[in-house]
């Protein structure tokens, strides 16, 4: 479940004393509701499910896997060398 | 897209794919817990990007197959009354209740309506006070956040004429009880990545610690998928179990303390009835009392209605990885997406659904055969 | 493989679970899915038992009696319920001009003449049905047809949703030209125009509910000069079509189906403005799945690839046009795709309407 989508938070406002933003996905902006995420500020990505924020982008932690192939990579050309020098 | 195409680039996907494959070397069972993920799955054909003694098996994980047929028939009964807008999320309107769907009740005339957001409801509340607005609030932890808001801003508005049907769900008691039930296969899981957004995963620890199971939280794109299947088989071949958090761009441990604050504010645990697999203690929310006037089911006094089931679907058992679609009698025959039996042949992410839509049953690419009748 | 109602009445008879599923029509009846495929062939055909109507081309290819040889003619017909009836990049009007022509101009006919009956419901503004009319007068200069007949109606307030509008449009067909949803060959390739998504996008845009702050528009437009420069560069296209509502899915399957032949798609091949992909992901929507009204698929011979996707993209509606897949023997009946991460997955029909997700 759970249809959860990255968005850039493009402007913040208050609403019914709710934090709401205009959040773009991909160049199409919509309105979400920023409550559950108060510390978000404008240039940052969130997670938005059915209109709701629900959690603030970690870029850092974003190129996690990335780092896991480019460690997965080395490794395999110190195995493809380890096999030319004993093949 | 930002943090979106990244994770779907073939390269990398085809890396992981081979790291699977060099490190295993048993047959493993893991279950995806999400419907999200299943989705996933079915979409991009990732299981076909894993070696053949990995399987795949589908879990409880989409609030719309698991929601009783008690709840549905409660909605129906509610949005077939006069004056009332009978609002939910596009998923629940082709799941079929005793009497048919909310979408055959819209043909009938009844004013139902698909909105995106449970805030869409609330403005339909204000704009139209001569009606009484309900809301169809299932989900899983993920959504009641956004319910929650709902129901409290209908509060601060001082809108009376709007109420909500609560059939949240939880995930830790259903998969306490997956891993509890005989003939459970499953030896590890992929956790459900939004939820843990919202409620963190302390509540998973306990279940890796008492069952020996390993639990990957993992996201929803290719390269989340394959990344949570490559930790779940590292750690079965190691004889591990732990609770990794690959999706850790999204997931802190603590979760989110601000949502889970007005959750429980609003919410209270309760015990549910998951369609196809009966009850389940203390797996569900409701309404507390102090947003009674938002209750739905208290408001409208609709009479528990005799639910009957079709005796040929076997959801319950799909649901708790038991079973595959394609060994039900009635997959693809009595049982299609236009004519479902059971709510995992409706949903989008219902097993069923997925196999069915996909052609799992008619197209099997390892003999390249097709077996469909010619017109 | 499907039943017929009698026989799901007769295995359900002491099922609990309603049989009678479709006693009434539904939205998804309209969507032109599987829904649509199954009311057209269980009630509509077998009604009127008419071989060119059994065809289920986009138009009747007919000889008139004592006609033997030179041009054909196509005749087509069409409604158009579309809600709202304004909207970014068009209009109900414009569309019902447009969406005609391209009916014709897929088979290979020359457009020539259309007509309209309009079912207004009363209380619509004048000035609302002004600008309509306007807007399909400027259509129909475009495209060099005429509108040569039309009626009014009007049906009490609450029963029209403001105005509905049914076309026919003729056609001639010249000598030679002879495209069918029957003559797709394994081998052949698969070619798009453009962008998909674009039409039903905009449309769902400005639904309420669903509001987005950008603006998302149509891609409304006619194709009748497009296809005459296609068949002028290739004589031996097999078939085009245009994968209006249903989207890009319903039209391939409809092709797999009718010429027995499996067909392989490229996601990564598929080309999706951004604005359009942004909006799917955010509702959990399939593009595939999605009604384009100025956008065409061609089936044609491998050697002819080549030249006739130049000849589309040296065209303003072409700019975007690209070789997605290839008709195959395999898998005989079903679309199946290679998605963007090297795995396989088969596109169907959608079952119904397109509604947002939660999961």
């Amino acid at each position: 479940m759970c249809l959860g989508i990255p968005g850039k938070v493009e402007e913040t406002y208050r609403e019914h004393g709710l934090l709401m933003g205009k959040v773009s996905f991909g160049g199409v902006c919509k309105r979400v509701c920023l409550e559950h995420v108060p510390q978000v500020k404008e240039g940052e990505y969130v997670v938005v499910h059915v209109g709701f924020a629900l959690s603030i982008i970690d870029e850092a932690e974003a190129s996690r896997v990335f780092e896991l192939l480019e460690a997965m990579n080395q490794l395999g050309e110190i195995e493809e060398a380890a096999r030319e020098v004993s093949g | 897209m930002k943090f979106l195409d990244e994770y779907r680039d073939a390269e990398s996907a085809r890396k992981l794919g081979s790291a699977i494959a060099r490190v295993t070397t048993r047959r493993w069972t893991i279950m995806e817990v999400c419907g999200g993920q299943t989705h996933a799955i079915v979409k991009y054909g990732i299981d076909r990007l894993l070696p053949d003694n990995l399987e795949l098996v589908h879990g409880p994980g989409c609030p719309v197959c698991v929601t009783s047929l008690e709840m549905l028939d409660r909605a129906h009964a509610i949005a077939s009354q006069p004056q009332v807008i009978f609002c939910s999320f596009g998923d629940m309107l082709r799941v079929p209740g005793s009497r048919g769907d909310l979408l055959q009740l819209k043909s009938q005339g009844s004013d139902v309506r698909v909105v995106y957001s449970p805030l869409d409801a609330v403005n339909l509340a204000a704009a139209n006070p001569g009606q009484r607005v309900v809301f169809f609030a299932i989900g899983f932890e993920t959504t009641a956040p956004a319910n929650a808001m709902a129901v409290w801003l209908a509060k601060r508005r001082g809108l009376s004429n709007f109420s909500v049907l609560v059939s949240h769900v939880l995930v830790p008691p259903a998969m306490t009880a997956i891993l509890q039930a005989t003939g459970n296969r499953v030896q590890a899981f992929l956790g459900p990545g939004h939820v843990c957004t919202v409620m963190g995963y302390t509540e998973y620890e306990p279940i890796v610690r008492d069952f020996h199971v390993p639990i990957v939280i993992t996201g929803f794109e290719p390269l989340d998928m394959l990344e949570g299947v490559l930790r779940a088989v590292k750690q079965l071949e190691d004889g591990r179990a732990e609770l990794e958090n690959p999706y850790s761009r999204v997931v802190r441990r603590e979760g989110n303390p601000h949502a889970r604050r007005l959750v429980d504010e609003v919410f209270q645990v309760c015990d549910r009835k998951w369609r196809g697999i009966g009850l389940i203690p203390r797996s569900g929310y409701k309404i507390r009392a102090s947003y009674g006037a938002f209750d739905a089911e208290q408001i409208f006094a609709v009479d528990a209605l005799e639910a009957q089931e079709s005796s040929l679907c076997i959801s319950g058992a799909i649901l708790q990885g038991q079973k595959k679609p394609h060994e039900c009698p009635a997959f693809g025959r009595q049982c299609t997406p236009q004519t479902p039996l059971g709510a995992t042949m409706v949903s989008a992410e219902g097993a069923c659904a997925a196999y069915h839509a996909h052609g799992r049953h008619l197209y099997d690419d390892r003999t390249a055969e097709c077996t469909v009748p010619q017109a | 493989m499907t039943m017929s109602a009698e026989n799901l009445a007769a295995t359900f008879a002491s099922c609990p679970v309603p049989q009678a599923r479709f006693d009434r029509i539904l939205l998804g009846h309209g969507s032109g899915g599987q829904l649509t495929a199954d009311l057209v062939r269980r009630l509509f055909l077998p009604a009127f038992d008419s071989d060119v109507l059994s065809a289920l081309e986009d138009q009747a290819t007919l000889r008139l009696q004592g006609s033997a040889g030179g041009p054909r003619i196509a005749f087509t017909t069409d409604s158009f319920v579309v809600k709202p009836i304004f909207f970014p990049g068009g209009d109900i009007g414009k569309l019902a001009v447009h969406g005609t022509v391209n009916d014709l101009a897929v088979g290979g006919a020359r457009p020539m003449f259309l007509s309209a009956a309009f079912i207004l419901e009363e209380g619509l503004p004048l000035t609302d049905l002004q600008r309509i009319a306007a807007s399909m007068r400027q259509a129909c200069a475009d495209d060099g047809v005429a509108l040569v007949t039309a009626d009014t109606k009007v049906v009490d307030r609450g029963k029209g949703d403001q105005l509905f509008i049914t076309t026919a449009g003729i056609g001639l067909v010249p000598d030679g030209v002879a495209l069918s949803i029957s003559a797709a060959r394994p081998g052949d390739r698969i070619l798009l125009s453009g962008t998909i998504g674009d039409h039903g996008i905009a449309i769902m845009s400005v639904r309420e509910g669903i509001d987005f702050e950008t603006v998302l528009e149509s891609d409304c437009a006619s194709l009748a000069n497009l296809t005459r420069v296609m068949l002028e560069v290739c004589s031996s296209i097999r078939c085009m079509r245009d994968p209006t509502r249903g989207g890009v899915a319903s039209a391939l399957n409809e092709l797999a189906l009718a010429s027995k032949v499996g067909v392989k798609l490229d996601e990564a091949a598929i080309p999706v403005r951004l604005e359009v992909r942004g909006a799917c992901e955010l509702l959990g929507i399939d593009p595939l799945h999605v009604a384009n009204e100025g956008k065409l698929i061609a089936v044609v011979p491998p050697a002819e690839a080549d030249r006739l996707l130049q000849a589309m993209r040296s065209h303003p509606l072409g700019c975007n046009a690209s070789v997605i897949g290839e008709v195959v023997a395999d898998h005989a009946g079903m679309v199946v795709m290679r998605s963007v991460v090297g795995g396989e997955r088969v596109v169907t029909m959608p079952a119904g309407e397109q509604l947002p997700r939660i999961c």
